[in-house]
């Protein structure tokens, strides 16, 4: 028996300081991609935008366990949000990224604040219809959100004055790429930060971090609104690349979507939104110009075993072989 | 002013018949998810199976309505207990998590399979020559049809309630809800009691697809549109709660119907505020109990 403390927490929980495959493999791959598909770039930062929007919601369901349907909410949310700074308040991209983020950061908190007292089933229902209320009031409130035809004409100006938006969707690509990469390295501070690791004891064992004192609710909601706002940025930026916001940013559809791109490739392991969502995008692509009903019936078949046989996503498959690898040794 | 008391009786009227095919759907998950504990997302799935199987022998195979709605339900009951011995059966032990993901996958299967069977467009059900037209009710005309409706699930509900409440099976299936391990001690067969109430509800889910085609639009995107709604009801209505989800179904068909008659702009915002609220309060709905 292996006594170390890393063996004993529960999934390997200690905080990893070292750098390991996971954290350079996903940048290479998306540099190459840069200079190796330049006519697929805009299709490349459509994927960075879900990939932050992925973290965002690991952080939220993988680490601190809130399971949620509704985290489209926030990505919508961000997306008018930052849509609204554009057209009416400042084009300047980084300010409206922000604004995004921070009005899904407030949403965030306050239907957090309400809703985290409950959990289970109750949870998942309250999730969904935060995220159907909020898409019938963006469909109302025409005036700010423009209704069933939603905003158009974002324009954002230059970044940092300099790169201006090019066709091409290389300005947008390495912008996306750098937010991605600011929003992982605060995801991966965070979950392995003291704070990271009392989610975790959350999730395990909610009880028993009642008992040692921990004070959950408020974890939790700071955990919950620092997704949201993640989410949010997630949101604007998609919004400043597609230079629209439509009422499907908003939808029970895409959180069910963004939740199986992140089970796919593994939930609670920081990596799994890097392969489950390129990989579910990229076949949609794919997919989707040849039928798009053939690919639902792909994908359904593949969640049915998926959820039979790795249960934990494909990354846990590739743990798992690792852990009997590491058995086989000793 | 009588006519707008009138057509204010004729928006209740809709939004009663509504409620009710939202109740026939409805009332199988609540039961199963009472039950079983599992989230199913693909219920409305089991509905579309009904509506597209009555769809398959009255317009295709010329079967008279009230063979082919009978043969539906039985046909969507059979693929129920077939889905739940296999890949439910796979989940029951898992997280919620799990079980949403497995019955997602299964709703797009469900979905896909209907599109490549039936085609992405609407399909009607024809409606029996004795069930058409209206009855003129004072000032009001009622269609008839509707009329049968509302029979149907009322008779439906009464059925259930008694089945659960008066009979054996209902005792043994009330007491395997309570303590599964402790019925499976005194001799009750708590798995096929499961795959038996499961299938059941599948039925009732295939009747209300079947008979609430023209208020329910058949296509396949049925089993994901009208998922919002029938997972309102359970949740409001409490889980496993018969009186629960006849309550939150006429509420919900009510407030909606009218909604969509008064405030068209801001209908939806009622419902799912109230919702909101409701499940803020009372996490376990209506009439559902702690877990």
């Amino acid at each position: 028996m292996n006594l170390q403390p890393r063996t004993l927490l529960p999934a390997a929980a200690l905080p990893h300081y070292r750098l390991g495959a996971m954290d350079v493999l996903p940048w290479i791959a998306a540099i190459v991609a840069f200079f190796a598909f330049d006519t697929y770039l805009s299709l490349g930062a459509q994927i960075l935008v879900m990939v932050i929007f992925g973290l965002s919601l690991d952080l939220a369901l993988g680490f601190a366990g809130i399971n949620t349907l509704g985290h489209a909410a926030f990505f919508g949310v961000g997306a008018y949000a930052a849509g609204y700074w554009n057209l009416h308040v400042s084009p300047e991209p980084l300010g409206g990224l922000l604004a995004g983020g921070m009005a899904a950061g407030v949403v965030g908190l306050l239907s957090g604040w309400l809703l985290l007292r409950t959990h289970g089933l109750a949870l998942l229902m309250l999730t969904m219809v935060v995220t159907v209320l909020l898409h019938e009031v963006a469909n109302a409130w025409g005036s700010v959100t423009g209704g069933a035809d939603g905003l158009s004409g974002v324009m954002p100006d230059p970044l940092f004055g300099v790169f201006q938006f090019d066709l091409f969707g290389k300005t947008a690509y390495l912008y996306a790429l750098g937010v991605l990469f600011l929003v992982f390295l605060v995801v991966r501070t965070v979950v392995n930060s003291p704070f990271g690791l009392s989610l975790r004891g959350i999730r395990e064992n909610t009880r028993r971090m009642h008992l040692v004192g921990a004070s959950v609710h408020l974890r939790l909601v700071a955990a919950y609104a620092l997704s949201a706002f993640l989410a949010g940025i997630a949101g604007g930026l998609g919004a400043q690349i597609t230079r629209t916001v439509s009422l499907d940013r908003l939808t029970f559809q895409l959180s069910g979507d963004i939740l199986i791109m992140l089970i796919i490739g593994g939930v609670g392991r920081l990596y799994g939104a890097f392969i489950g969502i390129p990989l579910y995008m990229l076949m949609l692509d794919r997919a989707a110009e040849v039928n798009p009903f053939h690919w639902m019936f792909f994908v359904g078949l593949a969640l049915i075993l998926l959820v039979r046989f790795a249960p934990g996503g494909l990354m846990a498959l590739d743990e798992r072989r690792r852990r009997a690898a590491q058995e086989g040794t000793q | 002013m009588s006519s707008m008391f009138a057509s204010l009786l004729t928006v209740l009227f809709d939004g009663v018949a509504f409620g009710m095919i939202l109740f026939l759907i409805s009332v199988g998950l609540s039961i199963t998810m009472g039950v079983m504990r599992v989230v199913n997302l693909a219920h409305c799935g089991f509905a579309m199976t009904g509506g597209y199987l009555t769809y398959a022998l009255t317009a295709q195979m010329d079967l008279p309505f009230a063979a082919a709605v009978p043969l539906a339900v039985l046909g969507t009951m059979a693929i129920g207990a077939v889905l739940e011995r296999t890949v439910y059966a796979w989940v029951y032990g898992q997280s919620e998590l799990g079980q949403v993901l497995m019955t997602i996958g299964l709703t797009f299967v469900m979905i896909a399979a209907a599109n490549a069977l039936f085609g992405s467009s609407i399909q009607n059900i024809p409606v029996p020559q004795g069930l058409r037209g209206s009855v003129q009710a004072g000032p009001l005309a009622l269609p008839v049809y509707r009329l049968f409706l509302i029979a149907v699930a009322a008779a439906c509900g009464a059925l259930i309630w008694f089945a659960l409440e008066r009979t054996e099976a209902g005792a043994r299936l009330r007491a395997a809800v309570d303590n599964a391990r402790m019925a499976g001690c005194i001799g009750i067969n708590v798995k096929t009691l499961f795959a038996l109430t499961f299938a059941v509800g599948c039925g009732f889910a295939g009747l209300g697809g079947a008979l609430g085609a023209d208020i329910f639009p058949l296509e396949p995107f049925y089993a994901l549109h009208y998922l919002v709604p029938v997972l309102i009801v359970v949740s409001v209505g409490g889980l496993g709660s018969i009186k629960g989800t006849l309550a939150a179904s006429l509420l919900l068909g009510l407030i909606d119907t009218l909604g969509r008659y008064y405030l068209p702009a801001g209908g939806g915002i009622v419902i799912y505020l109230a919702t909101l609220l409701m499940l803020l309060v009372r996490p376990h709905g209506l009439f559902g109990r702690p877990a």
